[in-house]
């Protein structure tokens, strides 16, 4: 612990002002930052530069996985471990194994874009320095925050506070750690 | 130079004047009154917060006692045996089917509401999703009891998974029956994934408005430490609009395999290849008759009206006209193919023991109707005349109305499942098997305990979750949105 803060949080009251904020601030540089909104804002991971989600391939690892799972599932299960004569009917169609294959991939799919964005996120997380500021409170409410980090490369002391002043922030606090 | 390249629109003439856009053509907001993003998490988080109503305790009362006969019916049909329904030879399906696939065909609506509404950016679902995806997940619920406790021996329901066991055998997957296992099961863990995740950023509203240390502690360890962090609802949304991509195809493929059980069979009535597509909507229209029957006196209860607004009843209202004219419309080629096809058995069918009345059409063509006669008529009134009234706005706009006919649907989609189930069974190809089937006070219990378990969770979803996507509703206001003038934008933004 050496007293320092954890980061910088700037308050914003309209989703414009935050996405004006946001382009600004990734202008100048920093890296360890991040806004924060009650909802997403349409244009906002473009003005923070953020690249296109990569949940799909956990999706797409599962809906494979799920899959093939599936098929060979019911062909060791009704062909090979146990095989049953039902109506004169092959041991093992891929036309009747499909419908619970085919289920199978949803529901992994649906599990690897579940855990996928949990992962990416790292969530869950039982603890976090913004969760405890009294303020922050508002950023699930109405109000849009621009949090900057105290160990960004870009970060110094008065010349930040500055920047997110000069961008219409009307409360700037520090987050302690 | 000047004549090479043409000047600008602008440079060359006066500025366009545009007209403002006739009245009638102006569309109502998704939210009325123009209240603000502050407001709704006020309001709708409000529901769940401070102390339940007079109503709520009276209705969670009578729940929870229809409940409890749920489960102690259960328990009588464990200990004594199937025999305590009113099946037997040669109908072996009775209420215990006609009720799955009611109870899952509710559930099709808030699928379609939170998936197939999402990816055709419909965004008047957002107030009413959250509630439908719940109401779909305790249908689930509902409906899958009935295949769990109609196989006899309850305590051998595991053998429908593919769990080994003592005997080294493993589930036959030729079988329809076995499809349905994996597509309900499915289902109802999809939906509860999905219903989760749309949970997560309005449980952290919840946990930011906490002020008790219980509920802190309850929903902050649900909320997974959400903090709104634009990093993650990047993912996020990524993540939901894959799990609206998967769920379509799902909620398409569930009643698709539900209708498959009875298809695959050689039984006239249940033999039928528009079974798939008529299944399905006869689900989704079955479900919004639900959705409307809940949210229509719910919005007025909880005072809700300036977020699920008229408007929202009125589309609801119209899915539920084009999915009743869609099932209208299977019900009209059923009829034809029974006469076109020229199956002598399904002939009889569908003419003697389904349309026959002993008033006009019976009398009329010297037919003796079935002893069913009447689910039939209840079903084609319920499903095919009923949902006709939509197309009047008075009809929509009138709340007791749209409450009323809403019940009918789910009459007549009950109706619907009794008459392909009981009444194609009860007179089957030789005339000495045919008999009469009739439920017994267990299966009446039964069917109505579930009732019991539905409103029981759906009730206690209403104490202590948001019943509308506070973030959802939020991203759709022009409050929201930064090119908007209310939203923050400057005068003379491309919106303004």
């Amino acid at each position: 612990m050496n007293g320092r803060p954890y980061a910088i949080l700037a308050e914003f009251e309209t989703p414009a002002a935050i996405l004006h904020a946001a382009d600004k601030v990734r202008g100048e540089g920093f890296r360890n930052w991040d806004v924060f909104t009650p909802f997403p804002i349409h244009g906002m991971d473009r003005a923070m530069g953020i690249k296109n989600s990569k949940v799909g391939w956990f999706s797409f690892i599962g809906g494979v996985t799920g899959y093939a799972t599936g098929m060979l599932m019911i062909w060791f299960m009704n062909t090979v471990d146990y095989p049953i004569v039902i109506g004169g009917k092959p041991m093992f169609s891929p036309f009747s194994a499909f419908p619970p294959s085919y289920e199978l991939t949803i529901l992994f799919g649906a599990f690897g874009a579940l855990l996928g964005m949990l992962f990416l996120n790292r969530l869950p997380r039982l603890h976090h320095p913004l969760l405890k500021n009294a303020r922050f409170k508002l950023a699930s409410h109405d109000r849009f925050y621009v949090v900057i980090e105290t160990n960004d490369p870009k970060y110094a002391e008065p010349a930040t506070r500055k920047l997110l002043e000069s961008l219409g922030s009307k409360h700037v606090e520090f987050v302690e750690e | 130079m000047a004549d090479a390249t043409p000047a600008p629109i602008m440079a060359q003439s006066a500025p366009l004047v545009v007209q403002a856009p006739p009245v009638e053509l102006e569309r109502q907001p998704l939210v009325a009154n123009g209240h603000g993003i502050g407001w709704l998490s006020d309001t709708i988080a409000g529901v769940a917060e401070g102390r339940p109503q007079f109503w709520w305790k009276l209705c969670f009362a009578i729940s929870a006692t229809m409940m409890t006969v749920c489960f102690l019916c259960i328990l009588y049909l464990m200990s004594t045996g199937v025999g305590v329904w009113g099946l037997g030879h040669p109908v072996m399906w009775g209420y215990a089917i006609v009720n799955f696939v009611w109870w899952i065909g509710i559930g099709h609506a808030g699928t379609l509401i939170s998936a197939i509404l999402f990816l055709l950016r419909q965004k008047w679902r957002t107030s009413i999703n959250r509630a439908a995806e719940a109401m779909t997940i305790f249908a689930v619920m509902c409906a899958g009891i009935f295949p769990l406790i109609h196989i006899g021996r309850i305590w051998l329901g595991y053998w429908l998974f593919p769990i080994p066991n003592a005997n080294g055998i493993w589930p036959q997957f030729r079988s329809p029956l076995m499809w349905d296992v994996f597509a309900v099961s499915t289902y109802f863990t999809v939906s509860v994934l999905f219903w989760y995740m749309g949970l997560i950023p309005d449980l952290a509203v919840m946990r930011d408005r906490a002020t008790t240390k219980g509920r802190k502690f309850g929903y902050g360890l649900f909320a997974l430490g959400w903090t709104g962090s634009n990093r993650h609802w990047s993912n996020y949304e990524k993540a939901y609009l894959i799990l609206a991509g998967l769920s379509t195809p799902l909620v398409l493929s569930v009643h698709s395999i539900v209708s498959l059980d009875f298809s695959v069979s050689q039984l006239p009535g249940w033999h039928t290849t528009i079974f798939p597509p008529y299944f399905v909507a006869g689900a989704v229209y079955s479900g919004f008759g639900m959705v409307l029957t809940l949210l229509v006196p719910l919005r007025r209860m909880l005072k809700l009206e300036e977020i699920i607004t008229v408007r929202h009843v009125e589309l609801m209202c119209k899915v539920t006209l084009l999915t009743g004219s869609i099932v209208g419309y299977a019900y009209l080629m059923e009829f034809f193919i029974a006469w076109y096809g020229g199956n002598p058995y399904e002939k009889y069918l569908f003419l003697h023991n389904r349309l026959a009345d002993p008033y006009i059409l019976g009398p009329l063509y010297g037919i003796k109707p079935a002893p069913y006669w009447w689910a039939q008529w209840m079903m084609l009134i319920c499903n095919v005349l009923v949902p006709q009234l939509f197309w009047f706005k008075k009809v929509r706009t009138s709340m007791i109305v749209v409450f009323i006919l809403s019940i009918l649907v789910n009459v007549g989609m009950w109706f619907e499942r009794f008459v392909i189930v009981v009444v194609s069974l009860h007179r089957d190809f030789l005339p000495s098997n045919w008999s009469y089937y009739s439920p017994t006070w267990v299966d009446i219990l039964q069917y109505l305990g579930t009732f019991g378990l539905f409103f029981t969770f759906f009730l206690l979803f209403l104490r202590y979750v948001p019943l509308i996507a506070i973030a959802e509703v939020k991203g759709v206001t022009p409050q929201a949105d930064p090119h908007h003038p209310l939203g923050g934008a400057k005068i003379g933004g491309h919106h303004s």
